[in-house]
C-alpha cells in the first residue's frame, strides 16, 4: 500500500472513531475549561491578575488537555495487534503515524482553538489578545500534537507509561510556551508579535519535518 | 571509513579494551582534579566584586560545559545505535546517563550555593539556572524511559531515539530559555556575573574542566563494562570472567 | 609561581566571608562524584556476585540431575 493510501485509511478510521466514541475528545476539552476554572478560583479573580496570567495559564491548560489523551493514541491498535500487523507486513509507517497525529489534532487541538472565545470570556483577554490566542494555539497545537504523538510512541509498551509520557514530554515542550504565552502577552500590550509567530511557525515547520519520523521508529521498536 | 573501529564493536573486545583506559583515566582525573581545585582554592587572588565567593567557578563552570558535553556524547551515542544498530553504543547511553545527570546536579547545586551570598537568593530563574534545570529533567527522561520496558532491549532504543530527540531540542530550548529571561527581567544583571579572569585566575579553571572531562571518560568506561557484562551475562566469556574475579578475591 | 593567598589556615576555611558557601560547594561536588563513583563500582560488584551465585547454583542442579540419573 502506498504511504497516500495507508494515511487516508487510517485517517478515515481514526475521524469515524472520534466520532463515535465522543468522550475521547469531549474529555480534555472538559478538561481544559475545568483547569482554566481552577485558575481564578485558585488565584483570586482579579481582572488585572487574571490578564497578566493568562498566557501562560492557557497554554498549561493546553499541555495538560493533550497529554490527558495522549497515552490512548497507539494504545488500542497496540492492544488489538494492528501495529505488529502494519510492522510484519512492512507497511508505511510513516502514513500511519502521520494519519493518526492528525487525527490527535483534530481530536485534541481543534476543540481548543473552537473554545478559545471562551477564554476571553473567563480570562478578561482583550480582543487583540484573543486573536494572539487563537493564532498561537493555530500554530502550537499541532506542534503539541506531534510532541504528544512522540512520547505515546515511545512508552507505548511500557509499564506506567502515563506519566513517563508526561515527563519526557514536558522539557521538549518549554520552548513552545515560552514562544505561544509571549505572544499572548505582547498582543495584551498592543504590541507586535509577529516575531513570536515566526518563531512558533519554524518550531513547527522542523517538528513536522522530524518528529513523524521519530515516531515511526517509536512504533517500530515498541513492536519488534 | 571506522573499519578501524569494527573490533570494538564487539563487547568483549571493548570490556576488555576499557579497562585500560580506565585504569588510566581515574587516578589522571583524581590528580587532576585536586590540582585544579586546591590550586583555585587557595593560589588564586581573590576577585575583587565577588571576593573568596567566586571560587565556586571551578566546579560550578565545568560541571556546567560538562553537563552539556555529556548530553552530546550521550546523543552521539545514541546515534550510532541508531544508525548503524551498534550494540553497545545502545548501551553507553544508560551508562552515560546518570554521569551528566550528576554533573547537571552539581551545576545547579554550586549555582545556588554561589547566587546566595552574590543575590541573596538560594534560586534565581535566571536563564543559564533554568537551562541546566530544564537539562536535568532531560536526562532523567532519558534515564526512566530506559528503566521503563520489562525488555531491557526496548528501553535502550526508546532512550537512544528520545536522546537524539532530545539533542535536537537542546539548542531551541537553550535559545528560548534566554531569551524568554531577557523579556522577563529587564535590565539588571541577571547572567552570572563574570569575574574579570585575571590569567592566574584561568589556569586553575581549565585544569578543573580538563579534570571534569577525564573524570568523566573514567566513568564512562566503568560504567559501560558493567553494562556490557549485564548485557552479555548468558555468554561464555562473562562467565569465565564471573569465576576468574570470584577466585581472585579468594 | 602562585603564591597561598591566604595568611592562616583559618583565613583559608573563612574564605573571607563566603566559607559555607565555597565549602559547601566544594563539598557537595567531590561528595556527589564519590557517590556517583562507589555507586558504579558497587553496580558492577553486585553483578558479578549475583552472577556467581547463579553459577553455583546450577551446578549444584546439575550435580543432582546426574546423582538421580544414576
Amino acid at each position: 500500500m502506498s504511504h497516500i493510501a495507508v494515511f487516508r485509511a487510517t485517517l478515515e478510521r481514526e475521524l469515524k472513531l472520534l466520532a463515535r466514541q465522543k468522550a475521547d475528545w469531549v474529555n480534555p476539552l472538559l478538561f481544559f475549561i475545568i483547569i482554566l476554572t481552577l485558575f481564578p478560583l485558585g488565584v483570586g479573580a482579579k481582572p488585572n491578575l487574571l490578564r497578566e496570567i493568562a498566557p501562560g495559564v492557557i497554554w498549561i491548560a493546553a499541555l495538560l488537555s493533550v497529554l490527558l489523551g495522549a497515552e490512548r493514541q497507539f494504545r488500542q491498535d497496540y492492544r488489538d495487534g494492528v501495529l505488529e500487523q502494519l510492522v510484519a507486513a512492512r507497511a508505511p509507517l510513516l502514513g500511519y503515524s502521520l494519519a493518526k497525529i492528525a487525527a490527535g489534532w483534530i481530536g485534541s487541538g481543534l476543540p481548543l482553538i473552537l473554545v478559545s472565545p471562551l477564554l476571553a470570556l473567563f480570562l478578561g483577554l482583550s480582543a487583540e489578545a484573543l486573536l494572539a490566542v487563537v493564532l498561537t494555539l493555530l500554530l502550537g497545537t499541532p506542534l503539541l500534537s506531534l510532541l504528544s504523538a512522540l512520547g505515546a510512541a515511545l512508552t507505548l509498551s511500557a509499564d506506567k507509561g502515563g506519566i513517563l509520557l508526561a515527563l519526557i514530554i514536558l522539557p521538549l515542550y518549554i520552548p513552545l510556551l515560552i514562544f505561544a504565552s509571549a505572544a499572548v502577552e505582547q498582543a495584551g500590550f498592543g504590541l507586535n508579535y509577529q516575531a513570536q509567530l515566526a518563531v512558533l511557525a519554524a518550531m513547527l515547520c522542523v517538528a513536522l519535518a522530524l518528529v513523524p519520523i521519530a515516531v515511526q521508529k517509536a512504533l517500530k521498536l515498541n513492536v519488534g | 571509513m571506522f573499519k578501524w573501529l569494527d573490533p570494538y564493536a564487539k563487547p568483549q573486545v571493548l570490556f576488555a579494551t576499557l579497562l585500560w583506559w580506565q585504569r588510566g583515566l581515574m587516578p589522571l582525573s583524581i590528580v587532576v582534579l585536586l590540582l585544579g581545585t586546591i590550586w583555585g582554592l587557595g593560589f588564586t587572588p581573590a576577585d575583587y566584586q565577588q571576593g573568596d565567593s567566586y571560587r565556586i567557578i571551578h566546579v560550578h563552570v565545568p560541571a556546567a560545559i560538562w553537563s552539556m558535553g555529556v548530553y552530546a556524547w550521550m546523543a552521539i551515542a545514541a546515534f550510532i545505535a541508531l544508525v548503524w544498530q551498534v550494540k553497545t553504543a545502545q548501551w553507553a547511553i544508560g551508562a552515560i546517563a546518570p554521569i551528566g545527570a550528576v554533573y547537571t546536579l552539581i551545576a545547579l547545586f554550586t549555582g545556588a550555593a554561589w547566587g546566595k551570598p552574590m543575590w541573596g537568593t538560594w534560586w534565581v530563574w535566571d536563564a543559564r539556572l533554568t537551562s541546566e534545570l530544564i537539562l536535568l529533567f532531560l536526562f532523567l527522561g532519558v534515564m526512566a524511559l530506559q528503566n521503563a520496558f520489562a525488555d531491557r532491549q526496548t528501553g535502550d532504543k526508546a532512550a537512544a531515539v528520545l536522546a537524539v530527540v532530545g539533542v535536537v531540542n537542546l539548542p531551541i530550548i537553550h535559545y528560548s530559555v534566554e531569551w524568554w529571561n531577557t523579556l522577563h527581567q529587564g535590565a539588571t544583571i541577571t547572567k552570572f556575573a563574570k569575574p574579570s579572569m585575571d590569567p592566574s585566575m584561568l589556569w586553575p579553571l581549565l585544569i578543573c574542566i580538563l579534570g571534569f572531562a577525564l573524570l568523566f571518560g573514567a566513568l564512562t568506561c566503568l560504567r559501560l563494562r558493567t553494562a556490557i557484562l549485564q548485557h552479555e551475562a548468558h555468554r561464555p566469556w562473562v562467565r569465565q570472567y564471573v569465576e576468574e574475579q570470584q577466585d581472585a578475591k579468594l | 609561581m602562585p603564591s597561598f593567598n591566604f595568611t592562616s589556615f583559618s583565613d583559608f576555611l573563612a574564605m573571607g566571608g563566603y566559607g559555607f558557601f565555597v565549602w559547601l560547594s566544594f563539598g557537595g561536588s567531590i561528595g556527589a562524584l564519590l557517590a556517583l563513583g562507589w555507586y558504579s563500582k558497587r553496580q558492577q560488584q553486585q553483578f558479578i556476585q549475583q552472577q556467581s551465585g547463579r553459577a553455583a547454583r546450577e551446578a549444584r542442579v546439575r550435580q543432582q540431575q546426574d546423582r538421580e540419573q544414576v
